[in-house]
């Protein structure tokens, strides 16, 4: 059992993690992304998203935006001195030492269709059925409810969606035919966690505007 | 925390309109401090973080000192320490918890007890949350106030204005003029800059409150009622408090918000937002009368002069046939 969303939105920031200093976009959206999405509007323990198709609408097209960041981690030899002096006075985020200015690299209008399905997970209890969660899925996504706005990368670029059922027309695609069938390289499938599972990637074919997630992925995750 | 005020449960969406007159609203670290632009339409941009830093400039002013209002991205002071401050207030004030580098929560209970501090303490953590896993770990907090970017409704020009200052920067620069002419003091000394500004530009930016991530029994960060008037009230007036020869003059014009009468919400975001839509106007026409506006970039405003002033413009907000649970704020 599955469920079709529209997902679209002015901005999209789906970052690179060999390019997460100054951020830069994959071209289409990740799976995990698309599962964060579907998790904002729907989620519980008990059930585990997967994503099967991602439909992309529009043309791929890239903006830069460069902007007054904070660096990841304050030193600690200035928290040190600071202790030391027995005050942080001076010291700050609006200082040159921890001001960062990154560009980030980021997707412009951008419009997609995410086919997913969900598994149960061991943590489902008796009462989760499968006809339970899709119900509350899909009463959410058609009346606008959200766990909170879900975004297309990061929280700055919020996505706007409509739940589509499963016989519905896609909406028009304006994807130029040279775009439609693209190599687009090696993509984060799912990120890694210190303690967890491994990052896993997956080869990305667009092929006639589709990412075939379940396709690509049974050719092989590298871990 | 001192606020007693209950938990938000109730989803609000919001539309915020504001305004500069000759002034930068944000400028581009890539363009030399040009405003920022849309290269393709020419529309102003004013980002997110913008924003939220004059939110909590506002904030910071308005409740100096008070309990449960600090502000943790700020002037003054390294995460790092403020992260140790909740290790102190948790483990006691020891030799061992001052002197360690990293600290990692001993349990998933004193990871909360951690992470409930910060957001109870910082209004910004509590508002829109933070990465406090730096060196010294204290966790992550997704906030439930989200910001866009702004965008003006119309494309903006961006001036550049040369100026001139009376005197120099360094002895060198006066010895190397005093060298070249012998012309009075006031032009040796003189030395120029720039300046860019914008015209007039109205700006649009949408926002949502998530009231799940404020009261959510593992996830909220106990962002209050009382936490959600301030924010308006911030949004309201952190112009106000955020003058500066660069700025120019900026006001809120207005701030539309939605409230749903759920947790999750009752209707979509983009639907209600399409609900407030910006209108052109002459300015000596009165703008209650619909037949005086027109749609931003109407044929018949074609050969209208440019928007100066926010009374060339008219907000209008589609209250008809609202979504059940959903009102309309202001």
């Amino acid at each position: 059992m599955g469920v079709r969303l529209h997902v679209w939105g002015d901005l999209a920031c789906f970052t690179r993690p060999e390019l997460k200093v100054e951020r830069v976009s994959y071209d289409v959206m990740t799976p995990s992304a698309a599962r964060g999405i579907l998790e904002a509007i729907h989620w519980k323990p008990a059930i585990r998203w997967e994503v099967t198709h991602i439909h992309v609408l529009r043309p791929i097209r890239f903006r830069s935006i460069r902007r007054n960041e904070v660096s990841d981690k304050a030193s600690v030899a200035n928290a040190k001195k600071a202790m030391n002096a027995g005050t942080t006075a001076g010291l700050g985020i609006d200082v040159t030492a921890a001001r960062q200015q990154r560009a980030a690299l980021v997707l412009e209008d951008v419009a997609y269709v995410i086919d997913a399905r969900f598994h149960l997970t061991e943590r489902a209890g008796a009462e989760d059925t499968a006809q339970k969660h899709i119900a509350m899925f899909t009463r959410r996504a058609a009346a606008g409810q959200c766990f909170h706005q879900p975004c297309l990368g990061t929280r700055e670029f919020p996505a706007s969606f409509r739940l589509l059922g499963q016989d519905d027309p896609l909406p028009a695609s304006t994807l130029p035919d040279a775009d439609r069938d693209r190599d687009l390289g090696y993509m984060t499938y799912a990120p890694g966690y210190p303690g967890g599972p491994p990052a896993t990637f997956f080869r990305a074919r667009l092929a006639d505007g589709v990412l075939d997630v379940a396709a690509l992925t049974r050719e092989g995750l590298l871990a | 925390m001192t606020d007693t005020s209950p938990k938000l449960t109730r989803r609000h969406d919001f539309v915020l309109f504001f305004d500069v007159t000759n002034g930068n609203p944000n400028g581009d670290p890539d363009a030399g401090n040009l405003p920022r632009l849309d290269p393709e339409t020419n529309r102003g941009l004013v980002t997110d973080v913008c924003l939220k830093r004059k939110i909590r400039n506002y904030v910071e002013l308005a409740r100096e000192g008070e309990s449960g209002y600090r502000i943790y991205v700020t002037e003054g002071a390294i995460l790092n320490e403020k992260h140790r401050e909740a290790y102190v207030a948790e483990r006691g004030d020891s030799a061992e918890v001052r002197g360690a580098k990293k600290l990692s929560p001993k349990s998933d209970e004193e990871a909360k007890r951690i992470r409930d501090w910060m957001c109870d303490n910082f209004f910004d953590i509590r508002t829109f949350g933070g990465v406090l896993s730096t060196g010294i770990n204290a966790g992550q907090v997704r906030g439930p106030v989200q910001i866009t970017f702004a965008r003006s409704v119309e494309p903006v020009l961006p001036l550049e204005v040369s100026i001139t200052r009376m005197a120099a920067t360094s002895e060198a620069d006066k010895k190397q003029r005093d060298e070249g002419s012998g012309d009075d003091e006031r032009t040796d000394n003189r030395t120029m800059g720039r300046k860019h500004i914008i015209p007039y530009g109205l700006y649009r930016a949408h926002g949502f409150v998530s009231a799940p991530l404020a009261s959510h029994e593992v996830k909220g960060t106990g962002f209050t009622e009382a936490d959600l008037a301030l924010l308006w009230e911030a949004l309201g007036n952190m112009f106000e408090h955020d003058r500066s020869a660069a700025r120019g003059e900026m006001a809120t014009r207005r701030l539309v918000v939605f409230e749903h009468d759920s947790k999750l919400g009752n209707a979509h975001a983009d639907a209600l937002f399409d609900r407030v839509k910006v209108w052109r106007k002459r300015p000596d026409a009165d703008g209650s009368d619909a037949a005086n506006r027109h749609p931003i970039g109407a044929a018949e405003t074609d050969n209208w002069g440019p928007a100066r002033s926010f009374d060339d413009y008219v907000v209008t907000v589609d209250k008809d046939n609202l979504p059940p649970g959903v009102k309309i704020l202001k």
